[in-house]
């Protein structure tokens, strides 16, 4: 189990950006999180990764445990060892190296296994294999996403970390990354998956967290979510379902409508 | 004709000694985004090793063990003053490796002391002769050796898990990080390569006669051909100094031809050569467009 425990985040020594986030990714499970832009989702997977540093972010409260180990204080290559891998946000594959060398980067942690994974992947991925030659930078953004999935499962992680993955997606391709998520669950990683598609997220997670502003505001599992007036009408686009009133926009009603139901 | 051809020959020698020095420029920047000034000093500390090293060792012994030696220093450099000053703007980081490159040549003089040295190297002015064109055995040795070089530090970015890593790391750090690249040991690792290719450069540089503490003038010649050849490209380097090096060596054949334009035109062609390469290709040859946002 991953767990993360009150923790609070701060970039640059002033800006706290997390306040007491606790969230739970169970092994084998899917786990949604959602929220609006600079809520802070990315963060939390930095900090998740041991990547804060890159950013002059620092965690300044609360820990990050891997089945009861504090890993917040390691280096990414440990954490990465451990079997947490992240699909960083805008897919950031290697543009210069070919397709084939990008995964082999993703295996750096497991080179005994090289080999054994770039078939999984290849079998998980079959435009890959066609590309393995490419160029990684010439390949079009539904491609770069399959890559950047790949890579990351090249270091067999037990826990998969996806920020964002159907960004910039047309809806087929978001559908078959949905298909894929769920195939890399069954066989047996857990995913916490980092979704402004909330309608997505909640259909494969069974737990779902929304941040908001760098606190939890809602935490409850995705069937219980889905029919959350809120998510449904600031995440899903839906309209509460109890009223037929005109959808207003997320700032006007943010300030007191949605505190006030949190609090009861 | 045979002029012509000796020129260009010796450019290749010579070139050959510019492409290993401007190959570790190269691949610290790659690596870590600095262009390193401490080149020179680490060059200047490979051959004094050599000199020394020579003597009981023979050229042959003296050569890759002056080469780990100075591959450590580069480490130690990286270990010692790169590292603390991660995240502040690349050209304070060059300034420091500059101070360092002062202080390294400083302690090095001492071991040149007053009396000249040299590298005891088997070539001498020995020469090789074909028809009518006369080609120095240095020359000849420093091209294949730098081939070797060459070839082996392909095969190592092409085809290593380290290799693969460095490669990866230049492309996009933190994206490196993320997939479990030590990003410290990227930085170790380069550092130590540019030191053993300076010790291996300087050499070459210096045999067939002898040195002084001068020879790390030759290094500076590195930094034209680094532009000319793009900042970030392994090729440009290669490319670039043989190229610089044939210039070089063809303009000192014919300069006295020119004698309006002093004995030492030979001297400036580097850079000349560079601000002509600029004006039609402002990223070098080979380098990419990205580098100028840097
Ligand atoms: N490197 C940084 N330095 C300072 N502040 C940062 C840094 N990165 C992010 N922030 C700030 O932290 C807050 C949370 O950002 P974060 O990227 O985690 O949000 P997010 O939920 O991932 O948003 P998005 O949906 O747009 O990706 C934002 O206010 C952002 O401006
Ligand atoms: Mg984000």
């Amino acid at each position: 189990m991953l767990q993360v425990r009150n923790l609070e985040v701060v970039y640059d020594d002033v800006m706290l950006v997390l306040r007491g986030v606790s969230l739970d990714l169970p092994s084998g499970a899917v786990v949604a999180l959602l929220g609006a832009n600079g809520a802070g989702k990315t963060t939390l997977l930095r900090a998740l990764t041991g990547l804060l540093d890159v950013h002059d972010g620092a965690v300044t409260k609360g820990s990050v445990t891997l089945d009861g180990d504090p890993i917040h204080g390691l280096r990414p290559a440990a954490i990465v060892r451990r079997g947490v891998s992240q699909v960083m946000e805008g897919r950031r594959i290697f543009g210069e190296l070919s397709v084939e060398d990008n995964l082999r980067v993703g295996g750096h942690t497991n080179a005994g296994a090289v080999g054994e994974r770039l078939d999984h992947v290849y079998g998980l991925f079959p435009v890959l294999k066609d590309r393995r030659r490419k160029l990684a930078g010439y390949l079009s953004g539904g491609e770069q996403q399959m890559l950047a999935m790949g890579r990351a499962l090249m270091a067999k992680p037990r826990y998969l970390l996806l920020d964002e993955p159907s960004l910039g997606l047309a809806p087929r391709l978001v559908d078959q990354v949905r298909e894929i998520i769920v195939e890399i669950n069954k066989s047996g990683t857990a995913v916490l998956l980092v979704e402004q598609n909330a309608a997505m997220a909640l259909s494969i997670a069974s737990h779902g967290y929304v941040l908001e502003t760098g606190k939890v505001v809602l935490d409850k599992p995705a069937d219980r979510l889905l029919a959350d007036d809120d998510v449904r009408e600031f995440y899903l686009g839906l309209g509460a379902a109890d009223t037929g009133a005109a959808r207003r926009s997320f700032r006007d009603v943010k300030h007191y409508k949605r505190r006030k139901r949190w609090l009861s | 004709m045979s002029s012509f051809v000796e020129g260009f020959l010796r450019g290749i020698g010579v070139g050959s000694v510019y492409a290993l020095l401007a190959l570790g420029f190269v691949i610290i920047y790659k690596a870590t985004r600095v262009i390193s000034f401490a080149q020179p000093a680490l060059m200047l500390a490979g051959v004094v090793l050599v000199s020394h090293l020579a003597v009981p060792l023979g050229f042959w012994g003296a050569l890759p063990v002056a080469a780990l030696l100075t591959a450590l220093l580069g480490l130690g450099i990286e270990r010692g003053a790169v590292r603390p000053m991660i995240g502040r703007p690349a050209f304070v980081v060059a300034i420091i490796t500059l101070g360092v490159d002062v202080a390294i040549r400083v302690v090095v003089n001492i071991f040149i002391g007053l009396d000249v040295r040299n590298v005891h190297d088997p070539w001498g002015l020995g020469t090789l002769v074909i028809g009518d064109v006369h080609i120095e055995h240095r020359h000849i040795a420093a091209f294949l050796c730098a081939a070797v070089l060459v070839a082996g530090l392909f095969a190592f970015f092409r085809f290593t898990r380290m290799g693969l890593a460095m490669r990866a790391a230049a492309d996009d750090q933190e994206a490196a990080l993320a997939q479990g690249v030590s990003v410290g040991a990227v930085f170790a690792l380069s550092w130590a390569l540019a030191g053993a290719l300076a010790a291996v450069g300087g050499t070459f540089a210096a045999a067939g006669g002898s040195f002084d503490g001068t020879l790390w003038l030759t290094a500076l010649v590195a930094l034209p051909v680094i532009i000319l050849g793009g900042l970030d490209s392994l090729p440009g380097a290669v490319v670039g100094g043989l190229a610089v090096g044939v210039a070089q060596e063809l303009v000192a054949t014919y300069q006295n031809h020119t004698p309006w334009l002093g004995g030492n035109v030979s001297v400036i062609t580097p850079y000349v050569l560079m601000l002509l390469v600029l004006l039609v290709r402002p990223y070098g040859l080979f380098g990419t467009r990205e580098v100028e946002r840097v």
